[in-house]
C-alpha cells in the first residue's frame, strides 16, 4: 500500500471486503474549494431520463458510480466521462459531469486527449465489450500501456446489445446468435488477461449487482494513479440473460466468486472452505483448505511488478462459469503518461509572448532588404 | 586574375542530382542559403526517393534538389533546369530528360565506372559516345579531386574524403554563379565544430571545387544573377512545413490557447510533427498517436479540454479520420485537420504531389457534414493559412480542413517576416457563466450561429455532447424529425456564414476574355505564366486564386460569369471545375495533370496559348 493512500479515513465501507486492500482515492482528489456542501449522489445524476431496457445491469452500475462519485472528493465540474458506442455509451448522458459521447471504439483516444491536455481533471471512460475489445481494441491497449490517467470501466455482457444480439469478442465459442446461426467459431478474449498483456498498471474485475464490491473496486481504481482498467460483468437480460449466473446469482455467487484481496490468502466458497494453491507442476489449482492446510493457501500480491501471478489468476477461470476471481488482479506503480509534461508545457506557454514569437520567426538565416 | 567571361543572367534553374547517399539535399540547401544572401528571389524543390536506402547507384536511389533563382520576382522552382549536376550515371539517366536542350551538364566523371553504368542501365558510357551532343557537358573528376584536396588532413580516410564530393560540387557551382563562399564555409564550421577532421575535409572539398572553377580552363564563362528588387523587410527562407508549424504556433500565441498536435507518422505530414515537437518552449504538446483515428480523437479531446487541437496527416490518414471529423462537426468544437495531399488512391505515391483530396475534404463524410476548407497557395502562405484556419475553427466552433500538398510542404521560398503585432488576434471567448437564467444551454448560439465553448473545470456549465443528434439550444438527444431538419440546415448555414474574403482578380487592363482560376499550389505556375505571357507575348488574360474552398468567396460566381472563358488548371481530374460548375452553373475549361509533379509554368503557358495565343 502506498504512503499516499495509506491511512485515509474510510468512506462508507471498511474492512478488507470493502476496500480490497487499497484504501481511498488520493488526497489530490480533494476539492479545491469550489464545493461547500458535502456532495451527494444527486449532484452527479443528470436530468436525463435513463433509457436502458428494464432489468439491464447498467442501472446497477450507474447507481453505484453515482453513489461513489461524492467519495472522489472532486467537484463535478472537474470530472469528465467519455464513452463510445453501444448501450454503455449512453452512460455519459446520465452523469451530471462534463461528458463526451464519442464514436465507436475511440473513447480511450478521445479521453487521452482530455486527460493529457488537462491533468487537473478526473477522466473516466465507460465502454462495452464490442466497443473496447472489437472496434476499439487498439486504443484500449495503447491507453493502458501508456498509463494514461484514465479510469476505464468495461461493461462486459458478452453480446452486442445495441445492434440487437450479435456475438461479441467475449462471447463463448459456439455462441448461437443472429449472425452466427451455426455457432460462433471465434475464440473469445479474456479482458483481464488482455489488459495485463497490454501491461496495464491496474486491472480489476467486479460484478454489476454486487454494489459493495463495485464501490470498493471503483475506490481502488480511483486511488490508482495512471490507467485503471475495471471489467464489470454486466447482465444483458434481453440478449444474453444469465451469462454470469455462476458468479452473480444468489446461491451460486457465494460458491464461485473468488474475492482477490491484496495480502490475503485466496480462499473462497460459502464457508471459505476452498482455496487456490500452487500445484506440484507449478500451476495454480483449486483445493480444499482442510486438505492442504492454511499455510499452503496462495497469498494474493497485486503489487508484484512482474505480472505472471496476475496472469495465472486471470486464467484460473477462462469463462465465468465456475469459480472465478474478482477484485484487483494487479496494481503497480509506473510513471503516469503526460501529466507532468502537460503542466510544464502550460507553464511554458503562459510565459511566452509576442517577443518570443518574433524571435522564433527570425531564427535561422535571415537577410534584410532596405 | 580572372580571365573568364562574366555573363549576366536574369534567371537560372539548377538541379543537383546524385545517389541518396551523396548528400544532394544538403548541397541544394547550402546553395539556397548562399543564394538568399545574394538577394535573388528563389524557389526550391527537393525530390527524393520513397525508399529510405534504395540500392546505391540505381535509378530508384536518385535524390535531387532543384533551385530557381532570379533577379526578379519568381513564383515556382522552375520547370526545366538550365544546369544539371549529375553525380553518377543513375542521376544522369533519370534527370537528363528534364534538362533544357543546350543546357549545362556537369557530371562527376569518377562516378561513371562500368559497374555504375550497368546499374543505371547504360550499355555504353554516355560521356564517351555522342549521346550528350545536345548539351554543354563538363566532365569533372570530382571524387578524385576531392580525395587529393583532403590528403593532408589527418584522421580522414580516402573513403571519408570521397564522401565530401558533394561539397566539391557545391563549390564549383557556387563559383559558376558567383555565390558568396561565407555562408557555406560558416555552415561547415558550425556543423562540424566538434569533429575537426570532418570539418577540414569538407572545407577543403568546397574550396577545391570553387578554385577548380576559377582556374581550370574547362570553364570559360561564369554568370552573375543580380539581386531581385524586393519590398523592404527582413527575410528568411522557409518551406511549407516550417511555415505551417510557425503559423500554428503563432495562432497559439495570438489566441492564448495551448497547441496540442496529435499525429500518426505518415509521409509527408510527419515533418510537421517533427517541426512542432521541437517547440516545447511555446508549450506545444505533441503526441504520436497509435493510429490516425486516435490522433484525430486525441486532438478533439484536447479541444474539449480548451486547447487548440490539431491533427495532421496525408490522404490515407484523411480516409481514417473522416468519422472523427464528422463527430467534431456534430460536437461543434474547434479542430484543425491538416491534410498534406499526396498522390493517391490508396498508398499511391507517398513522396509525390497531387491535389485530389478537395472533394473528399468538402464531402468525404457520411450525412450532411459541412465544414470550412482553406488551402495555402505558396510555401510562405502556409503560415497565413494556418492562422486563418485556426481563426475560423476557434471563432466558429468548427473543424477546419487545411489542404496543403507535398509540393508546398517541401518547396521553399524567401519569406518576408510579418510584424507579429499585425497578426490577427483570436479570441477563444470561453463560456464562463450560465447563458439562460441559471442554466447552461450548450447549443444556444450567438450571431454567428456558434455555440458556447465551455471547458471542463468551469463551475455551473456541466454538459454532455456527442455524435447523436441533439436538440438545438439544450443539446439534449433528439430524434424529432423537425429538429433534425432544423439542425441539418443550421449546420450548413453556420458554415455558409463564415466570413471569407472575396477573390482578387488580376486583370491588368480589365479587358481580358480568359480567366485562369486556380487553388492550392498551382498559384505560382499560374501567376508566373500570366506574367510571362503578358510580358513576352502581350496576351490578355486574367487570374484569380481561391484560398477558401468552403465557404467559397462571395464574389466568385460574379467573377466567373464576367469572363468569356475560364481555365481551371488542377492536379486532379477536375475537382474545382466540378465544384464551380455545380455551384454557379458556369462552364469552365478544365486542365488537369496527375503525374505526381507540380503544375509547371510551361504547362499553364501552353494551355493559355492554345486558347488565346
Amino acid at each position: 500500500m502506498s504512503e499516499r493512500t495509506n491511512g485515509r479515513p474510510g468512506g462508507n465501507g471498511s474492512g478488507p471486503d470493502a476496500d480490497l486492500g487499497f484504501g481511498q482515492p488520493g488526497e489530490k482528489a480533494v476539492s479545491e474549494g469550489t464545493v461547500e456542501l458535502p456532495l451527494t449522489k444527486a449532484d452527479f445524476s443528470s436530468d436525463q431520463e435513463t433509457r436502458w431496457c428494464p432489468g439491464c445491469g447498467d442501472y446497477a452500475v450507474l447507481a453505484s458510480v453515482q453513489s461513489f462519485m461524492p467519495e472522489l472528493g472532486v467537484p463535478p465540474e472537474k470530472i469528465v466521462f467519455v464513452t463510445g458506442i453501444g448501450c454503455a455509451g449512453r452512460f455519459v448522458y446520465y452523469m451530471d459531469t462534463y461528458g463526451m459521447h464519442g464514436i465507436h471504439g475511440r473513447a480511450p483516444a478521445l479521453a487521452t486527449g482530455v486527460a493529457t491536455s488537462r491533468p487537473d481533471l478526473s477522466v473516466w471512460v465507460v465502454s462495452g465489450d464490442g466497443d473496447a475489445l472489437s472496434i476499439g481494441g487498439n486504443h484500449l491497449i495503447h491507453a493502458l500501456r501508456r498509463n494514461v490517467p484514465l479510469k476505464i470501466l468495461l461493461f462486459n455482457n458478452q453480446i452486442y446489445g445495441l445492434t440487437k444480439g450479435q456475438y461479441s469478442p467475449t462471447s463463448e465459442e459456439g455462441k448461437v446468435t443472429k449472425s452466427t446461426p451455426f455457432g460462433s467459431q471465434d475464440h473469445p478474449f479474456n479482458p483481464v488477461s488482455l489488459a495485463l498483456g497490454a501491461e496495464a498498471t491496474f486491472v480489476a474485475r467486479t460484478v454489476d449487482t454486487d454494489k459493495k464490491h463495485v464501490a470498493a473496486t471503483l475506490r481502488a481504481a480511483a486511488a490508482h494513479e495512471g490507467a485503471a482498467f475495471v471489467e464489470i460483468y454486466q447482465n444483458c437480460n434481453v440478449f444474453n440473460d444469465g451469462a454470469f449466473d455462476a458468479v452473480r446469482a444468489k446461491g451460486d455467487k457465494e460458491r464461485n466468486q473468488i474475492r482477490l484481496e491484496h495480502g490475503q490468502p485466496i480462499r473462497f466458497g460459502a464457508e471459505d472452505e476452498r482455496c487456490v494453491v500452487r500445484g506440484a507442476d507449478g500451476r495454480l489449482e483449486f483445493a480444499e483448505v482442510s486438505e492442504v492446510g492454511e499455510d499452503a493457501v496462495l497469498v494474493h500480491d497485486a503489487q508484484r511488478q512482474e505480472p505472471s501471478l496476475a496472469f495465472e489468476l486471470a486464467h484460473l477461470a477462462e469463462r465465468p462459469t465456475g469459480p472465478t476471481p474478482v477484485g484487483v488482479f494487479r496494481a503497480v506503480e509506473r510513471p503516469v503518461y503526460g501529466a507532468e509534461l502537460s503542466a510544464s508545457l502550460e507553464d511554458a506557454r503562459e510565459g511566452v509572448g509576442s517577443e518570443d514569437l518574433e524571435q522564433l520567426l527570425h531564427s535561422g538565416e535571415t537577410w534584410t532588404v532596405a | 586574375m580572372d580571365q573568364k567571361t562574366l555573363e549576366k543572367k536574369d534567371r537560372v534553374v539548377v538541379r543537383f542530382a546524385g545517389d541518396s547517399g551523396d548528400g544532394m539535399q544538403l548541397t541544394g540547401s547550402r546553395f539556397t542559403d548562399a543564394t538568399a544572401v545574394v538577394g535573388n528571389d528563389l524557389a526550391t524543390l527537393p525530390d527524393f526517393p520513397a525508399e529510405i536506402r534504395a540500392p546505391a547507384g540505381t535509378p530508384h536511389g536518385v535524390s535531387a534538389f532543384q533551385i530557381h533563382f532570379a533577379s526578379r520576382d519568381i513564383l515556382t522552382p522552375g520547370d526545366h533546369p538550365n544546369v544539371l549536376v549529375a553525380m553518377n550515371p543513375a542521376a544522369l539517366i533519370t534527370q537528363l530528360g528534364a534538362l533544357e536542350k543546350g543546357g549545362t551538364l556537369i557530371v562527376n566523371e569518377d562516378g561513371f565506372s562500368d559497374h555504375n553504368l550497368r546499374k543505371a542501365g547504360y550499355e555504353s558510357n554516355p560521356l564517351e559516345d555522342d549521346s550528350l551532343g545536345d548539351y554543354q557537358v563538363f566532365a569533372v573528376p570530382m571524387t578524385s579531386m576531392t580525395v587529393r584536396a583532403t590528403e593532408e588532413i589527418e584522421g580522414i580516410s580516402s573513403r571519408d574524403a570521397a564522401r565530401c564530393k558533394n561539397l566539391f560540387a557545391l563549390g564549383l557551382v557556387s563559383w559558376m554563379y558567383g555565390r558568396p563562399t561565407e555562408p557555406s564555409t560558416h555552415w561547415i564550421e558550425k556543423k562540424f565544430a566538434d569533429r575537426e577532421p570532418v570539418r577540414d575535409a569538407n572545407l577543403a572539398a568546397f574550396r577545391a571545387g570553387y578554385n577548380f572553377g576559377e582556374t581550370a580552363e574547362l570553364f570559360a564563362v561564369h554568370y552573375e544573377v543580380e539581386a531581385a528588387p524586393a519590398p523592404p523587410g527582413t527575410y528568411r527562407n522557409v518551406n511549407g512545413t516550417q511555415a505551417l508549424a510557425y503559423g500554428l504556433i503563432a495562432a497559439s500565441v495570438r489566441s492564448g490557447l495551448g497547441l496540442f498536435l496529435a499525429s500518426y507518422p505518415i509521409t509527408p505530414a510527419s515533418e510537421l510533427l517533427h517541426a512542432l515537437s521541437r517547440h516545447r518552449r511555446f508549450g506545444v504538446h505533441t503526441v504520436q498517436a497509435e493510429d490516425e483515428i486516435a490522433a484525430a480523437n486525441m486532438a478533439l479531446g484536447a479541444a474539449f479540454g480548451g486547447r487548440l487541437g490539431v491533427t495532421a496527416t496525408s490522404g490515407p490518414g484523411m480516409d481514417l479520420k473522416a468519422e472523427t471529423i464528422g463527430l467534431a462537426v456534430a460536437m461543434e468544437l474547434p479542430l484543425v485537420v491538416v491534410d498534406i495531399q499526396r498522390a493517391g488512391p490508396s498508398t499511391g505515391m507517398p513522396t509525390k504531389t497531387e491535389a485530389a483530396d478537395l472533394l473528399m475534404a468538402l464531402y468525404g463524410r457520411h450525412g450532411e457534414s459541412p465544414l470550412p476548407v482553406v488551402a495555402p497557395c505558396t510555401p510562405s502562405d502556409c503560415f497565413n493559412s494556418a492562422i486563418e484556419a485556426v481563426r475560423i475553427a476557434v471563432t466558429h466552433r468548427t473543424p477546419v480542413i487545411l489542404l496543403s500538398d507535398t509540393f508546398l510542404a517541401n518547396s521553399s521560398e524567401p519569406w518576408r517576416l510579418p510584424d507579429v503585432a499585425s497578426l490577427p488576434e483570436i479570441d477563444p471567448g470561453f463560456a464562463t457563466e450560465p447563458n439562460e437564467g441559471d442554466r447552461f444551454m450548450p447549443y444556444l448560439r450567438d450571431e454567428r450561429l456558434a455555440r458556447p465553448w465551455a471547458v471542463p473545470g468551469t463551475p455551473g456549465l456541466r454538459h454532455r455532447i456527442g455524435g447523436l443528434e441533439k436538440e438545438d439550444v439544450t443539446g439534449n438527444i433528439s430524434y424529432q424529425p423537425e429538429n433534425h431538419d432544423h439542425m441539418t440546415r443550421l449546420r450548413a448555414e453556420r458554415i455558409a456564414r463564415v466570413a471569407v474574403p472575396d477573390v482578387v482578380v488580376d486583370d491588368p487592363d480589365g479587358d481580358a476574355s480568359l480567366l485562369v482560376l486556380g487553388w492550392g499550389s498551382s498559384y505560382g505556375a499560374i501567376e508566373g505564366a500570366a506574367r510571362r505571357l503578358r510580358r513576352e507575348q502581350g496576351l490578355k488574360l486574367a487570374t484569380a486564386h481561391v484560398r477558401h474552398l468552403s465557404p467559397l468567396p462571395g464574389n466568385l460566381g460574379e467573377v466567373l460569369r464576367s469572363y468569356e472563358r475560364v481555365l481551371v488548371p488542377e492536379m486532379n481530374l477536375g475537382q474545382l471545375s466540378r465544384l464551380v460548375r455545380a455551384e454557379y452553373l458556369v462552364d469552365v475549361d478544365s486542365y488537369t495533370k496527375v503525374d505526381g509533379l507540380p503544375i509547371f509554368t510551361r504547362d499553364v503557358m501552353e494551355q493559355v496559348e492554345a486558347r488565346i495565343g
